[in-house]
């Protein structure tokens, strides 16, 4: 989290005596900003009027002078207590009263003191390690009896998200998905950050990588190249997809056709159907779509490129998957923890063409990673981008021309 | 007829140093401290007409004998003062015998919120005045507000030679203001200026607020100001006034003067 925060209380004839006037000043002049909370004006002349303030500062220390400084005024700090937890009741089991995440950034009061909540993640559990004063996430099927668990809501502290100081797309993100909405700026935003990203990346800058999570449709509907040169060209460091991404770019290598149709002709050729059952089971035949690479089998595409770039890849299945391809995750949990093991160190999230990847990635995401939702389908985007973050932006687009847009204003001549 | 809550100076004297006015080097004239008190006694009961009730003095506390900060009286109710410094912390249980002795129905406020009496709390019928920073804690204002069921407007004091509303503070029975500017910030100045228009405000000179020109006793149309201030004098008699100067330049060693000496008692 970025600065402190502390709220504090003041009443009495605040108003007239312009004692709130000279806190709020106070606050300002020293480099804090404020929040108003709950003015309460006193009904009559002998009432007194009340005000709750969070004070903001970039720092605790300055956060401290402020309060040192507007205290004789009146203002009193709001004593928080400490978060109160209990341990586990079983594995895989929390506390009745346990306090479920947001996506944005939390912290506890243990001790007295503010711990940052590692882990940011909507949905979870806060296990707490009070001996060493720390704490993280935790999601329900993954805890251990006794652990400790935050319960209630008291010593908790959540924190809106600031508006982020770059001035591009994510900056002004209304929460609009629109099928209206003019692409070619918003996609030119992404492209600069992307850009910036990969030089961050490159100097070893943490928080850096660009993350992928796509369906088939990517293949399905001709983005395979562009997605490929941005691969190689080094633009994406983690993808999420299924089995079928997978399958369905190397059928296209194989055989030109994607779930049967023609790439290139436009229609279903004969026995087509069969192409991507055939390409999982050469592939698992060979053992590993990293050893189909390396052999030569497999030349091109999004697996290639993965493969040779290094990029991570967590493969989620789902129910009825053919095949599946080899190192795609079949128990959905241990998919779950990969994937959730993947988000750290990513900057800029994309999600394209896949509902169910789609949401599940944004659920895993903290609200503080940029996140580009793109679908033809705009309850998806929708979805993702009411989820409250200023850094959420989704476009109803076809993931073909999104990817291939992208791609040319990075530098792709194809 | 007005009564006055007074303590008479028999240990008066400079033994500790808790405001800027005080030096323990420059000691107290006893004698003189002495006929000053009861020359300001003789003004109070004899020319302004005020009742005078005697509490009697400690030995060891010398600055008993500014009964302002005993607490606040309203009707039968006393509010005991809670000193900031503990010089003056052990006057309270006296001070506090003397109102229970007296048939008050006493009322204190938490021990940590400072608060020191009518020196701090001043006012006009209906609204009152709050000096905090120096000495009392603005909290203990909304709190005797409830009590009182007063509006109690809070106002900085900037000057520790001010170190209390009544030394730069003086409300009038006419609806007047004696009072210093300097001692309060902008935003002082502004409340005031909110509740009491310019015509009302009177603006007491520098060098007059530094002896104390506001530590006045108004009862009535008469006022008993300390010697040395003849243009404060000249203020108020243009507004009908009668002033009363007594010479109380002993008392100034200690920070204090003729209000400081005196706690209205109803």
């Amino acid at each position: 989290m970025t600065g402190s925060q502390e709220t504090v209380f003041l009443q009495g004839h605040i108003i007239d005596s312009l004692i709130l006037a000279k806190v709020l000043d106070t606050i300002l002049m020293m480099g804090g900003t404020f929040d108003l909370q709950d003015v309460k004006i006193g009904a009559t002349r002998e009432a007194a009027s009340q005000a709750r303030i969070v004070v903001q500062a970039p720092s605790s220390r300055v956060l401290g002078e402020i309060l040192q400084a507007i205290q004789p005024h009146g203002a009193a700090i709001e004593r928080e207590g400490d978060c109160r937890f209990e341990p586990a009741p079983s594995p895989g089991v929390f506390p009745e009263e346990f306090y479920a995440t947001t996506h944005l950034p939390t912290q506890i009061r243990l001790d007295g003191e503010w711990v940052e909540v590692e882990g940011l993640e909507m949905d979870l559990g806060i296990c707490v390690d009070p001996a060493k004063g720390r704490a993280r996430t935790v999601p329900m099927g993954a805890v251990t009896a006794g652990e400790l668990i935050v319960t209630g809501r008291d010593g908790i502290r959540v924190t809106p998200l600031a508006r982020p100081a770059e001035r591009d797309v994510f900056g002004f993100m209304e929460s609009v998905v629109s099928s209206e909405r003019p692409h070619q700026p918003v996609i030119a935003d992404i492209a600069r950050r992307m850009q910036k990203l990969r030089e961050w990346h490159r100097e070893g800058r943490a928080g850096a990588k660009v993350l992928l999570a796509g369906g088939p449709a990517i293949v399905h509907a001709g983005g395979r190249d562009a997605l490929a040169w941005l691969i190689e060209a080094g633009y994406i460091q983690v993808l999420f997809c299924g089995n079928a991404l997978a399958a369905h770019d190397m059928e296209a290598g194989f055989y030109g056709t994607s779930l049967g149709y023609g790439l290139a002709a436009g229609r279903s050729v004969p026995h087509g159907h069969e192409h991507h059952l055939r390409t999982i089971n050469r592939i698992r035949a060979i053992g590993s779509i990293q050893e189909a690479v390396r052999s030569g089998v497999v030349t091109d595409g999004i697996m290639a490129a993965c493969v040779r770039r290094e990029v991570t890849m967590v493969m989620a299945g789902t129910i009825r998957d053919d095949g599946p391809l080899p190192g795609v995750v079949t128990d959905s949990m241990e998919a779950q923890q990969a994937m959730r093991a993947e988000i750290h160190g990513v900057g800029l999230a994309l999600l394209v063409a896949s509902t169910l990847h789609a949401i599940a990635t944004g659920n895993l995401l903290p609200a503080t990673i940029p996140t580009v939702c793109v679908d033809v389908n705009p309850a998806v985007p929708t979805k993702l981008a009411d989820r409250g973050s200023f850094q959420a932006v989704g476009l109803v687009m076809d993931a073909a021309s999104f990817l291939t847009e992208l791609a040319r204003e990075l530098g792709w001549h194809p | 007829m007005s009564r006055l809550l007074v303590c008479p100076p028999d240990y008066f004297q400079i033994d500790y140093e808790i405001n800027p006015w005080m030096r323990r080097a420059n000691a107290v004239d006893s004698t003189r401290a002495v006929s000053q008190w009861h020359a300001l006694m003789d003004v109070l009961s004899h020319d302004v007409g005020a009742g005078i009730e005697q509490m009697p003095p400690v030995e060891g506390l010398p600055d008993m004998v500014f009964t302002a900060n005993a607490g606040v009286v309203v009707g039968r109710r006393a509010l005991v003062s809670r000193f900031r410094h503990p010089e003056r912390q052990r006057e309270e249980v006296h001070f506090e015998r003397w109102f229970r002795e007296q048939g008050y129905e006493v009322l204190t406020l938490d021990k940590t919120l400072y608060f020191e009496g009518a020196g701090d709390l001043l006012g006009f019928p209906d609204t009152w005045f709050g000096g905090y920073r120096q000495r009392s804690d603005i909290r203990a204002f909304p709190k005797l507000g409830d009590i009182f069921q007063r509006e109690i407007i809070p106002l900085e004091l900037i000057d520790a030679r001010f170190y209390h509303l009544d030394t730069c503070f003086c409300p009038l029975s006419g609806g007047e203001l004696l009072y210093f500017p300097s001692a309060f910030d902008s935003y002082g100045q502004a409340a005031i200026a909110q509740r009491i228009p310019d015509a009302r405000r009177l603006v007491v000179p520098e060098e007059e607020a530094l002896r104390f020109a506001c530590n006045a006793v108004c009862l009535g149309k008469q006022i008993v100001i300390p010697a040395g201030c003849p243009r404060t004098a000249q203020l108020l008699e243009a507004r009908g006034y009668r002033t009363y100067a007594v010479q109380l330049d002993e008392f100034m060693k200690s920070g204090g003067s003729a209000k400081c000496l005196t706690l209205a008692l109803d």
